[in-house]
């Protein structure tokens, strides 16, 4: 009878330890993104941002009052090993997954994320990743049905070009922008003089420009990564193409401006998020960063950033830390700005994971972004 | 037309930077039967090393001749000495199996001190358009295919007009006999090696700017000039120089009236035909060895 009393006190006593343990045991996120390969540049700002928002929110005593704890895959830029990536981070049962950044490999992970019920928030941009119903996926920027239609309209309205080339990157990302801005241009009567597909990591674009020459349009609309999108901007100079030179946020990052110096001057776009942003906390945001990392980050930066505080919104909305409930009540959630400063701008989540924000129109300036117009949060 | 003189010239451009990496190739094939799979991954390193050099303050003409000492003695002397050397007596094939285990370890180590993020690099060539038969044509295209063609001349000038250059001719010829006659087989080795270093930096520091300094940038040149070397003639230099160039212009074409998707395929396509057709390259010879 003593022995069963005293097993009883025992097991009474491991089960409130335990029980203790995990109430200020650290909340694990698993992040994979491109840290090697043609995407290094988004994976490493997204990892820097991720890794500068959780040092933030856990010297302020982490989200109801436990750290925060992230993991680290490379992706190596590639959807397959992505996939496998996401696998073993999701078999370390994390809170909510991070990343990819490259759209093909969110369409390759998304599923598996959804099917252990773990919601994922990721960089990707391409129009079809949020129109699937997947429940449990969620973007940090604009998606390419949100930022075309805008691009398209500047092209439109204010360089007023009725002919375009379009030159794109042949994965999911850039034939996903370039379907959308071809039936945007179609509504507009804007007739495109060139449909260029180009290949991920290429590194010489003398013949597509020779191309955009010979069809001698009004404007360009470059679609492709960072790293490439320099190396074409570079061409076009080197040949001497002197229409404007029009795109989105991967045309006119820090990173191209970086890689493509002089050649980036001209070129202009939409972009969702830009650490040029005449807003205090996108300001204080790019001091802490140049601080810790030693150079400006990108857009993808501010993605990584904001994802941390997506999650620390979400949880303090809860009250509880719940993977199977963060889903649901991401879904529909305004954060704002003014009571959590984090997240640097008002934003609304909807039913598919998109976001609603505020904009940026850009131009490159003597090798800076400049805000040309600031485009209002829809609702 | 003027779309196809453009595509020529960028292509001769490009080509001409294959063709001295595939000279570096035939050199070392000729002289010591080493085919060098990490040849690309020896271009994109000193763009690195002049990098390196910058970083620590260097002005960017010192950074050059940093970048160009420090490639001929890792990717000359340290090559040779290091990996070919203890690696050759046991034949080409495990010494081809070392090099592409070295553009692999190149190829991460860059990628762990450096970043796997590209890195923008200062041209030698300065921008703007020269006037050319009435056409505007790139001052930077212009100044790499004269840099390259300067190159190539002096080169075939050392191993034509020069007493060395004869030495090395013997040497690749019939290095048995060329030691009877008391030519100093070992150093006029070596002196390839040193060669094929400077031609490989050289080459770096014309295709960095345009292709940007990366971890995997060799990737493609080192394909490029593989092919280059095989159909212009392996035992040829001046097989390697044709090769350079047609592999360069067929690539500008391809892309541009194939399709940018099949561009790569087409540089094999004509690797093949070759093969079958002229397994000796177009400039090669099909029996003796020659530099």
């Amino acid at each position: 009878m003593k022995t069963g009393i005293l097993a009883g006190i025992l097991l009474a006593t491991m089960t409130a330890a335990a029980a203790l343990a995990q109430s200020g045991a650290p909340i694990k996120l698993a992040n994979v993104a491109e840290l090697s390969g043609g995407g290094a540049t988004v994976g490493t700002n997204w990892k820097n941002g991720i890794d500068l928002a959780i040092e933030e929110v856990n010297a302020k005593g982490g989200v109801l009052g436990r750290k925060l704890e992230v993991t680290h895959a490379d992706s190596q830029s590639n959807p397959g090993v992505a996939r496998a990536q996401v696998q073993k981070a999701l078999d370390g049962e994390p809170y909510v997954l991070l990343g990819p950044g490259y759209s093909g490999s969110v369409k390759v992970t998304a599923p598996l994320a959804a099917e252990a019920g773990i919601a994922q928030i990721m960089g990707g941009e391409a129009a079809e990743l949020t129109q699937g119903g997947n429940k449990f996926l969620f973007r940090t920027s604009f998606g390419q049905q949100s930022s075309m239609p805008k691009v398209a309209k500047y092209i439109n309205d204010e360089v007023k070009a009725k002919s375009v080339a379009i030159v794109w990157v042949n994965n999911d990302f850039g034939r996903g922008g370039r379907d959308v801005i071809t039936k945007e241009f179609a509504k507009l009567g804007i007739k495109v003089a060139a449909d260029l597909s180009t290949e991920a990591g290429q590194a010489d674009f003398a013949a597509d420009v020779s191309k955009i020459k010979a069809a001698a349009p009004d404007a360009v609309f470059i679609y492709l990564n960072e790293e490439e999108s320099a190396r074409i901007l570079k061409e076009l100079k080197r040949q001497g193409v002197s229409v404007p030179l029009i795109g989105e946020t991967t045309l006119i990052g820090q990173k191209v401006v970086e890689l493509a110096g002089d050649a980036a001057n001209g070129a202009r776009g939409h972009v969702g998020l830009t650490t040029d942003a005449p807003v205090d906390l996108i300001k204080a945001f790019r001091e802490k960063f140049v601080k810790k990392y030693n150079y400006v980050p990108d857009h993808n930066g501010l993605k990584g950033y904001l994802a941390i505080y997506m999650i620390k919104a979400t949880t303090e909305k809860m009250g509880k830390v719940d993977p199977k409930a963060f889903a649901d009540n991401l879904h529909g959630l305004t954060i704002k700005a003014a009571s959590e400063p984090g997240i640097l701008m008002d934003a609304t989540f909807d039913k598919n994971g998109d976001i609603d924000r505020q904009g940026f129109l850009v131009e490159i300036v003597d090798g800076k972004q400049v805000i040309k117009q600031v485009l209002p949060k829809l609702n | 037309m003027s779309n196809l003189l453009d595509l020529l010239i960028a292509g001769l451009a490009t080509g001409a930077i294959y063709a001295i990496v595939a000279v570096g190739f035939t050199l070392l094939w000729q002289t010591s039967q080493t085919i060098n799979f990490a040849q690309g991954e020896f271009v994109m390193l000193p763009a690195f090393l002049m990098l390196a050099a910058m970083h620590v303050g260097a002005p960017f003409w010192l950074a050059i001749v940093i970048g160009m000492l420090l490639s001929m003695l890792l990717l000359g002397l340290g090559f040779k000495m290091l990996l070919v050397d203890p690696m050759l007596r046991h034949g080409v094939l495990p010494l081809a199996i070392a090099t592409m285990a070295l553009a692999i370890g190149i190829k991460e180590a860059v990628k762990q001190f450096f970043s796997a993020e590209a890195s923008p690099f200062p041209s030698i060539v300065p921008s703007g358009d020269i006037s050319i038969l009435g056409r505007q044509v790139a001052l930077q295209s212009v100044g790499v295919l004269a840099l390259a063609i300067a190159a190539v001349v002096g080169l075939t000038m050392l191993l034509n007009r020069t007493s060395i250059g004869h030495q090395m001719q013997a040497t690749a010829q019939n290095p048995t006999v060329a030691r009877i006659i008391g030519i100093p087989v070992e150093r006029m080795i070596l002196l390839t090696f040193l060669i094929n270093a400077f031609l490989v930096a050289l080459a770096s520091l014309l295709i960095t700017p345009i292709y940007l300094a990366k971890f995997s940038s060799g990737e493609v040149l080192g394909q490029a000039a593989f092919i280059a070397a095989i159909v212009g003639g392996f035992n040829q230099v001046r097989g390697a120089i044709a090769g350079g160039l047609l592999i360069g212009v067929v690539d500008n074409l391809a892309a541009a009236y194939v399709s940018t998707q099949y561009r790569a395929a087409v540089p094999m396509i004509l690797l093949i035909l070759i093969i079958l057709l002229r397994p000796q390259g177009l400039l090669g010879r099909a029996e003796e060895r020659t530099v």
